[in-house]
């Protein structure tokens, strides 16, 4: 590879995306496209604060829900789901024989 | 897990790594946690351009052999001398919950906490994309693209010509800043600060920086459009309103100090600030509090508070009252920039009966506005009940109603139940560098 860095190999809501090291999980979830929660009523949202504060961020990174994607960083191999991806994911399962 | 200090510091940002590094290099073992990936607080973020100063405390803190605990944060003090933490990033840990969970003691405590910004709400300020000024610059540091992005940045403050400097830089297209003061007190601001070159060197910088960026003063943003996501922003200057297509909107009303941890420990809090004396005690016996939860004033002031924060609690008292006779004459730009910061109270008409005013349980503006203060709209609508707690709608709240926030409670942040409930070993010996660091995964090392 030409760039002395390689890239950090992770899946947001099932698609696998490669970032740059030091890249937090709430700039991977942009670059794949997805707003990373959905409100009480039902709304998308993406982060506000961008510094831990305003829980907005939040995704579920390898099955463990509410972690602030803004205040960590990727590594390798994590599956990132957001909000309405998170929500789908029981249901799914339960259809799967 | 725990561990003991001498001296622990709450927040790595300018006046945490002011004060870890002065009370190290006095001799005492020192422990530096901090909430984010890195050290630096906002202003020093990393992933993008730092000033000299900031490689140059880093370096401070690595030759004074600083143990760095990034990527934790306080959720609760469960007594005297003792904070509890939890550890971001947990999910890589196989060991189960202890390692999420650990307490850290101390002898003396040094609260550098920061600020965060103030959000008011307007119509779809809660549409993905729109964000605090702040916050988009710390996106893009952490990796967001921005090249060829149209950004709008607004709100109110000093740091929206710097973000805007730095997104421009990053090859964003930024259309317009707009500063809800007026021009004449941005003027007046300017004459104040006049005695210190250096922050007006700083902020011409900037103007030059934004190059083609129209720079737009008593100006605002009244609504923001978009289905899914932001698609267009809606801003009023005067009788003028217009409307914008754009990718981001990036805006933040100024700062508030995050107090909570302090007023958690029974810091005394005036009008909104921790107070402290000259040598930056607060009212609390051996807790100290320095940077911005004592006063919005920018990074050289941290960085002073700081060093006489951590020379005081290592009880280097001339060298700390040394320091101290140049903070009075400081002040003065917390004052000047408090004032060139005041908002227009026309912003409180910008949320609608519809607007979301706390987005963690979405409550409207309309049911809000039925509530005769804090308390009451807590208990009756949930308003500041959600996961922040209140840190984004308190002050807004403060702003359009004139609520005062209640009494802080533990946690200070959400925390897992096993975290409140589990009963760490006791204290290992004081350490002095890094041990606890060195078992930390690589992703919540500090990269400096």
């Amino acid at each position: 590879m030409p760039d002395r860095s390689p890239g950090i190999s992770l899946t947001v809501n099932g698609a696998r995306i490669t970032v740059a090291p030091g890249t937090t999980v709430a700039a991977a979830v942009a670059i794949a496209g997805a707003a990373t929660r959905t409100s009480v009523s039902g709304e998308p949202r993406g982060p506000l604060c961008g510094m831990g504060i305003c829980f907005e961020c939040r995704v579920t990174i390898d099955g463990m829900p509410h972690q602030r994607s803004c205040q960590i960083l990727c590594a390798p191999g994590i599956a990132v789901m957001t909000g309405a991806a998170a929500a789908q994911t029981p249901l799914e399962a339960t259809q799967t024989p | 897990m725990s561990q003991r200090f001498d001296i622990l510091v709450v927040g790595a940002g300018p006046a945490g790594m002011a004060a870890a590094a002065s009370a190290a290099e006095a001799g005492r073992s020192v422990g530096l946690l901090d909430d984010n990936p890195a050290a630096g607080g906002q202003i020093w973020r990393s992933g993008g351009h730092l000033p000299a100063q900031a490689g140059a405390w880093l370096a401070r803190l690595e030759t004074a052999r600083v143990t760095r605990l990034q990527g934790w944060r306080v959720v609760d003090s469960p007594k005297p001398g003792v904070v509890r933490a939890e550890r971001n990033a947990a999910f890589g840990t196989k060991s189960g919950s202890s390692d999420i969970c650990a307490e850290f003691s101390y002898t003396s405590l040094i609260l550098a906490t920061g600020a965060r910004e103030r959000f008011l709400p307007f119509p779809g300020w809660t549409l993905p994309n729109v964000m605090g000024a702040g916050a988009l610059d710390a996106m893009v540091r952490g990796g967001m693209p921005i090249q060829g992005k149209r950004v709008i940045i607004a709100g109110t403050g000093p740091l929206l010509l710097a973000v805007a400097a730095h997104l421009a830089k990053r090859g964003a297209s930024v259309l317009v800043v707009c500063e809800q003061a007026p021009l004449g007190r941005l003027a007046r601001f300017g004459a104040r600060v006049l005695r210190e070159p250096a922050k007006l060197w700083q902020g011409a910088g900037y103007r030059l920086a934004i190059g083609s960026a129209r720079f737009r003063t008593s100006c605002w943003p009244v609504a923001a459009h978009g289905e899914d996501r932001l698609r267009a922003v809606t801003l009023r200057r005067g009788a003028r309103q217009w409307t914008l297509d754009c990718d981001y909107l990036a805006c933040g009303f100024h700062l508030v100090p995050n107090t909570e941890l302090p007023a958690l420990l029974g810091c005394r809090i005036e009008e909104g600030f921790v107070a402290t004396d000259a040598l930056m005690r607060t009212s609390v016996n051996r807790v100290w509090c320095a940077g911005e939860p004592t006063g919005v004033g920018g990074v050289d002031l941290s960085l002073l508070e700081g060093q006489i924060a951590g020379l005081a609690a290592a009880s280097r008292n001339q060298q700390a009252q040394a320091l101290a006779s140049r903070r009075p004459a400081r002040l003065g730009f917390v004052r000047a920039l408090r004032d060139a910061c005041e908002l227009d109270p026309q912003l409180r008409t910008l949320a609608a009966a519809e607007t979301i005013v706390c987005r963690c349980e979405d409550v409207r503006y309309s049911t809000l506005q039925q509530r005769a203060g804090w308390r009451e709209a807590k208990l009756h609508t949930r308003c500041g009940m959600g996961p922040c707690q209140g840190r984004i709608c308190g002050s807004s709240a403060e702003f359009l109603f004139g609520w005062k926030a209640d009494s802080v409670r533990p946690p200070v942040f959400p925390a897992r139940v096993a975290s409140l409930t589990a009963m760490p070993p006791e204290p290992a010996p004081a350490q002095t560098h890094g041990e606890l660091a060195s078992t930390l995964p690589h992703d919540a090392k500090e990269t400096a």
